[in-house]
């Protein structure tokens, strides 16, 4: 069920790694002497409080911060989807997906991209008509068009409605096996890390208080054996004491 | 329909299964635009029965009648069209040029902490001193003649596109520069694809406020020795009294004031499509 690997093995290979790395602001070290490395393909989620340091850390990893100390070393093939889709709202969906790309059959590929996520019937859309869900679905398109080694997620499914999630959840697995990048995925929710990942990272004041590799078997669900001591293990990680007669009945987080 | 009766605790509504609106009788509807454009024509008619009944002279004002065989007379002779035409080349010159000038600074002082620094405080500090206030200033530079006229125009459009623009760029959701820098947009691409159609509403803003200033300052550089445009014949019309040229007058500048709205009207509805409230309709 869970296992416990403090010491990881760091293959030369792998695409994310992370050395003793520093990021402070002002006298506040947001991130301390963090060792951190991502196998190719590997989904690993990443808990923690307001303020552990999460944030932090993708945004150093998708290139908007830069670290004080220590190294680091990440794909340049790299994308990231936010909380908020973030898309120009002046381009139609599809220009929203190749944006900055220089492609011969750009529409082509956008097309593709769109279709993927389910999206066909709003390649022409602007992102003002869409609905919270597509809108992510198109900066998913957007992210996965760039065939990234590396995907970051921050919170993508935070700001969608419950049912909206579910489907997210099971689109992001499908797209994750089809194009196989490491996943890297902030998010608040311990039950949608146990779902997603292959490894939950339990980050507390920037460092990794614990890290837990999930080998239930896919598609999970929470009444899933097991689901329920890795869910009570880690809210604990995080400072919740769930009623131990509670936990058995949280059965409703399930995807395919 | 019946009142409600009260029953015990409870408030009961009770409609009749019929709707109302269904009444076979109906009576006879003046149309829309009949209704809307009938006070208008009532005061027209008012104030032509008092020109006619002599309640108001045509030393004040000239009644509706004089005005349309006076306005018909100019049409037909060309006068009113060659006035019309220096005007609005007048007009369109200045507010071509102080658009541009006002752009390019914007888009200087924007896009780089440098041009900020060495050009936002002088427009800011310029933008304070009403342009027509620098007439006298002009003149003696420049002389009385169509530089001059041009030059205000320009100086009174060159300000609020500037203003505008400039917080328009300013004002763009740096969630949206983040996004365009993860995505390995070049700067040149960032700009294009990013900034400068994020501050395109802004644009559209500073534009409406220029065209209403440079209208104000036509009105008022056609009067200052000029022998030609629609200021010229408003004010050579007070020499003589001819209250239904100057209402013309009136008239032009409002007619060519609502074209040229209705311009970046169409400009806008097609440039910024992507607006929610175009995109809605």
């Amino acid at each position: 069920m869970a296992t416990y690997d403090l010491n990881d093995s760091r293959k030369p290979l792998d695409p994310v790694q992370l050395h003793h790395v520093v990021r402070q602001f002002g006298q506040q070290r947001v991130i301390d002497n963090l060792d951190l490395s991502l196998a190719a393909g590997e989904f690993v989620a990443l808990l923690g409080a307001s303020g552990s340091g999460k944030t932090t850390l993708l945004r150093s990893l998708a290139g908007l911060d830069s670290i004080d100390v220590g190294h680091l070393r990440v794909p340049r093939a790299r994308a990231a989807v936010f909380q908020e889709p973030r898309l120009m709202p002046w381009k139609r969906a599809w220009k929203n997906v190749v944006l900055g790309l220089h492609l011969d059959n750009a529409k082509g590929r956008a097309i593709e991209a769109l279709t993927e996520v389910g999206l066909a019937h709003r390649v022409n859309a602007y992102p003002a008509t869409l609905s919270g869900g597509e809108a992510q679905r198109v900066a998913l398109a957007r992210a996965l068009v760039r065939e990234p080694e590396l995907l970051l997620l921050d919170e993508p499914f935070a700001a969608l409605d419950a049912l909206t999630r579910i489907r997210m959840h099971e689109l992001i697995i499908q797209l994750w096996r089809k194009h196989n990048p490491a996943v890297l995925l902030v998010t608040h929710d311990v039950d949608e890390a146990i779902l997603l990942a292959d490894r939950v990272i339990v980050l507390a004041e920037g460092k990794i208080a614990q890290q837990v590799h999930i080998n239930l078997p896919r598609a999970r669900h929470g009444g899933q054996a097991g689901f329920q001591a890795i869910r009570a293990q880690l809210l604990a990680l995080l400072g919740v004491e769930p009623h131990a007669q509670a936990a058995p009945q949280q059965a409703q987080a399930a995807h395919g | 329909m019946s009142a409600p009766p009260r029953s015990g605790g409870y408030l009961v509504v009770d409609k009749s299964s019929i709707l109302p609106g269904s009444k076979p009788l109906r009576r006879w509807r003046a149309p829309a635009f009949l209704v809307r454009i009938a006070s208008p024509l009532v005061l027209l008619l008012f104030w032509q029965l008092a020109s006619q009944l002599g309640w108001l002279p045509s030393s004040i004002i000239a009644g509706p009648v004089q005005i349309g065989g006076t306005l018909w007379d100019m049409i037909a002779s060309g006068e009113l069209a060659r006035h019309m035409l220096i005007s609005l080349q007048r007009a369109v010159l200045g507010l071509l040029i102080g658009v541009a000038i006002g752009l390019s600074a914007a888009l200087v002082s924007g896009l780089s902490k440098g041009g900020e620094i060495v050009l936002d405080s002088p427009m800011q500090m310029l933008r304070t001193i009403p342009s027509l206030a620098l007439v006298p200033l002009f003149i003696l530079w420049f002389g009385i003649g169509e530089f001059t006229k041009v030059a205000l125009i320009v100086l009174g459009t060159t300000f609020p596109v500037y203003l505008n623009v400039f917080a328009g760029i300013r004002s763009i959701d740096p969630k949206l520069i983040e996004a365009g820098n993860t995505l390995g947009l070049s700067r040149g691409e960032l700009i294009w694809h990013v900034i400068l159609p994020g501050a395109l509403p802004s644009f559209f803003v500073g534009l409406r406020y220029a065209l209403g200033i440079s209208w104000l300052a036509l009105v008022f550089v056609e009067q200052i020795n000029t022998t030609s445009g629609i200021g010229y014949l408003a004010s050579d019309a007070r020499d003589f009294m001819r209250t239904d040229v100057i209402v013309i007058c009136l008239l032009i500048y409002s007619v060519l004031g609502l074209l040229i709205d209705g311009l970046i009207r169409t400009l806008e509805r097609f440039a910024l499509a992507w607006r929610p409230s175009f995109v809605r309709n």
